[in-house]
This record gives C-alpha cells, structure tokens and sequence, in this order.
C-alpha cells in the first residue's frame, strides 16, 4: 500500500516535472514567434502569407484579362495581319514570276527577230553578190568580144601591112636587081628582072 | 549560374545590412520593396484589397494592351515599330510551342502566350526604379507554376488515359532498373512545379534585392559611392537580360511540360 503511495507521488512528480518542461518550451515557442515577427519587419515579405489571398485574387484576375484581351483582340489581329502578309508576298512572288515569264517571251522575241534580220541580210548580201557576179561576167564578156574584134581588126591591119611591106620589098628589090645588073653593064629586060626577084622571093631561099 | 552567384550576394548583402543596423549610415533594407501594402489607407490586407501588387499587375494589363492592341491597331502589311515587336513575340512564341510541344499543342498557344506576356512585361515593369516586381513574389510565381502543373496533369490524363502513366516507365531503360527511375521520375515530376516558381521569383528577387543594397551603400559611401553606382548600372543591365530570360524560360518549360502531356512515351 505504501510503495503504491510512493509510486503515485513519484508520477505526481514527474507529472508536474513535464508540465514544466512544457511552459519552457512555451516559453520558447513564444520567443521565437516574437523574433519571426520582428524578424518579418525586415525579412521576406514574400513569406508573409497574410498577403497569398490579396496577391492570388488580383494575379487571377490579371491573368484572365490579359488573356481576354488577347483572346478577343490581340490574337486574331496579328494573326490576320501575318496571313495577309503571307498572301500578298504570295502574290507579289506570283507577279514578280509572270512578269519574269513576259521578260523571257520579249527576249526570245527579240532574237527571234534578230535572227530572222540576220537571215534576210544574208540572203540580200547573197541575191546582191549574185548580180553582181552576172554583171561583172557580162561585162567581162563584152570586153572580151571586144578585145576579140579589136585583134581581128588589128590582125587583118597587120596583114595588110605586111602583105603592103611585101609588094614595096619586091619593088625595091626588083628596081635594085635592075640596078645592079645596069651598073655590071648588062642590060635586062624590066620583065625578066621582075619575074627572076618573083622567082626568087617566092621560091627562094 | 549568375542567378546562383546573385542569390549568393544578395545573402551577403543582407547579412552585412542586418549586421550593419547599428550604424545609422548603412540601414539598408534590401527587402522593403517587397512588403504588400493597400494603396489608399493602412487598413488590414483582404483578398480583395487593392494593393500595390494591385496596382502594378494592372500596369501589367495596360502594358500587354500597349503592345497588342494599341501596337497592332494600323494593321499594317509593312508593320510599324510597335506592331513589329509584337508579331516579333507573336511569332517567337507560337514557334516556341510548335518546336518545343508540338503542333497539336497550339491550342493552348493563347494561355502560354498570356504567362510570356505578363512575366516579361512584369519583369520589365519591375525594373522601373521604386517600382514594385510582383514577380518577386512567390505566391504570384507559385499560382502560374501550379497552374501549369495542374493543367498539364489533367491535360495529360484526359488525352491520354492511364497511359499517362508511361511518362513514369521509362522503357528504354533495363528492366530492373525501371521502377527505381519510375519513383526518380515520379520526384522530379511533383518537384516541377516547386523550381518552376522557385527559379522565377527567386531571380527577380535577388536581382532586385542586391540592386537595393548596392543603393544603400552608394547612399552611405560619399564620394566613393561612384563604386556602388556602377555596380548598380551593371547589376540593372543583368536584371534586363534576366528579366527575358526568366520569362522565355518559364514559357519554354511550360512548353515542355505542355509536351509531355501530349506526348507522354519516351
């Protein structure tokens, strides 16, 4: 019965030891409350989380705005504006080709035409050359007859000159025959002085 | 890693602020420009209290309306300087979603090009000296990241049945090694949402909060403070690059996520 007084008191004891313990560490508790306070003055205001409800409300009403306004104006506006960027420069490309292409058609038609004045000058230089040719052979020709005539002529002169030379040979020859036998001391008939130079000239030799 | 080297400064900054308390020339208070407060009044902060993050997410709306509607309003074939920026992020965006999620994805293009637009335009708003970043804030960053999460898991499970569930079972691998990768790959997909916002706030936070020290100390300094100065001048052209940055990385990795849900075979 005693020990089991002894006992209670003892718990009693301890009882009243923990409960000590506890004001202490209340105590403490306080303490350092008081210092997070103090310190919350100069410390983070980010961890003051009286302000999380203000803060939150107002950053999802910022956020809902924001994408609203985007939603509704922003957004499409420059969406728009991107794709008619796009479509005109498509066009403007598409142009630009068709344009390009026209270029091309201009200058395949120019050498087409300048080829076709190269060929036509070819042919004229050609059909000119030809007439020409015709007109130098006909001219040629002409003077060549010409020529041929003037010779024919010249040549039957020259005959006529020699055949005159002849006759004047003959006469000289027959008058100095006569001559020559007058000064020997001979006498001789004309035509028997003539008919011997004939014979002579002719068969002579 | 720039943004690990500025979390880092910013740590020292703030340690040296705090330690600095004592004298009067360098109170600097780096995260004062952070602190929620009502616009008209001081009463207590409700949820429908208009505050200062109130008032710069709407600066944020009026931005995004500056750039695609006002921007926009010529509609012109050859674009003026406003209507090129913003088929310029028109089009960055809707590539983006192409490349990365694919073509089936563009339905959802609107809302990821919503979270690009306000995150870059916040960010850039934020960097408007006494301006406020509300993407700074973990509780802004932590609502787009779970949104994205929840949508896409959703998204996942409505196209694709259990067979979303293939995302986790990577078959390409050994067999025996797959159920341990599916518990890796079950981690990392539940961790998504935790660095998606995490990486975002904690970027513009740090930005801004070294910005803020490097004022504090070109106050304090006198005639040295030409130092600080140009630390800030350099610091700021960072947080510009950071500020894109931060934003196309958190459109890209919802891209991604956006991929996965629509693709989930590996």
């Amino acid at each position: 019965m005693e020990h089991e007084e002894e006992a209670t008191e003892a718990a009693g004891h301890a009882a009243e030891a923990t409960d000590a313990a506890h004001g202490a560490a209340d105590a403490a508790h306080g303490a350092a409350d008081a210092a997070h306070g103090g310190a919350e003055a100069v410390g983070m205001p980010q961890l003051d989380f009286s302000t999380f409800p203000n803060q939150i409300f107002w950053l999802v009403v910022t956020l809902i705005l924001i994408y609203l306004v985007l939603v509704r104006i922003g957004l499409p506006r420059v969406s728009a504006v991107l794709a008619e960027r796009s479509g005109t420069i498509t066009n403007d490309l598409a142009a630009a080709e068709d344009l390009k292409r026209q270029a091309e058609e201009a200058e395949a038609a120019y050498e087409k035409a300048l080829a076709d004045a190269r060929t036509q000058a070819q042919d004229i230089a050609a059909k000119t050359r030809a007439e020409i040719q015709t007109d130098i052979d006909e001219a040629i020709a002409r003077a060549d007859a010409q020529i041929a005539e003037k010779s024919k002529e010249s040549e039957a002169r020259i005959a006529e000159i020699e055949a005159g030379a002849m006759q004047s040979v003959e006469e000289v020859a027959r008058d100095v025959a006569a001559e020559i036998v007058k000064a020997l001391g001979g006498s001789a008939k004309a035509d028997d002085v003539s008919g011997a130079v004939s014979s002579r000239l002719r068969g002579g030799a | 890693m720039v943004a690990y080297i500025l979390v880092a400064l910013a740590v020292l900054m703030f340690v040296l602020a705090l330690t600095g308390t004592e004298n009067p020339g360098l109170a600097i208070h780096p995260m004062d420009q952070f602190v929620v407060k009502p616009l008209f009044g001081d009463g207590p902060i409700h949820w429908y209290t208009p505050t200062n993050v109130t008032l710069w997410l709407g600066l944020a709306i009026l931005a995004v309306i500056a750039l695609m509607v006002m921007g926009t309003r010529g509609r012109a074939v050859i674009p003026s300087r406003g209507q090129s920026i913003a088929e310029l992020a028109y089009g960055f965006i809707r590539k983006m979603v192409e490349d990365v999620a694919g073509r089936d994805a563009l339905p959802y293009f609107p809302y990821i090009f919503t979270v690009f637009l306000f995150i870059v335009m916040s960010n850039f708003l934020g960097l408007i000296p006494t301006s406020f970043a509300t993407t700074s804030h973990i509780a802004v960053t932590a609502v787009l990241a779970l949104a994205v999460f929840l949508s896409v898991t959703i998204l996942g499970f409505v196209k694709n049945g259990a067979g979303f569930l293939s995302l986790f079972w990577v078959s390409s691998a050994p067999l025996a090694l797959r159920p341990i990768l599916a518990v890796i790959e079950l981690i990392s997909y539940f961790v998504r949402p935790v660095s998606h916002s995490i990486r975002l706030g904690g970027n513009i936070m740090a930005g801004h909060a070294v910005l803020k020290v490097f004022a504090g100390f070109a106050g304090a300094l006198g005639l040295a403070s030409i130092a600080p100065i140009f630390g800030i001048l350099a610091i700021y052209g960072l947080e510009l690059l950071v500020a894109f940055i931060q934003a196309y990385v958190f459109t890209i990795l919802t891209c991604v996520y956006l991929r996965d849900a629509l693709h989930p075979h590996h």
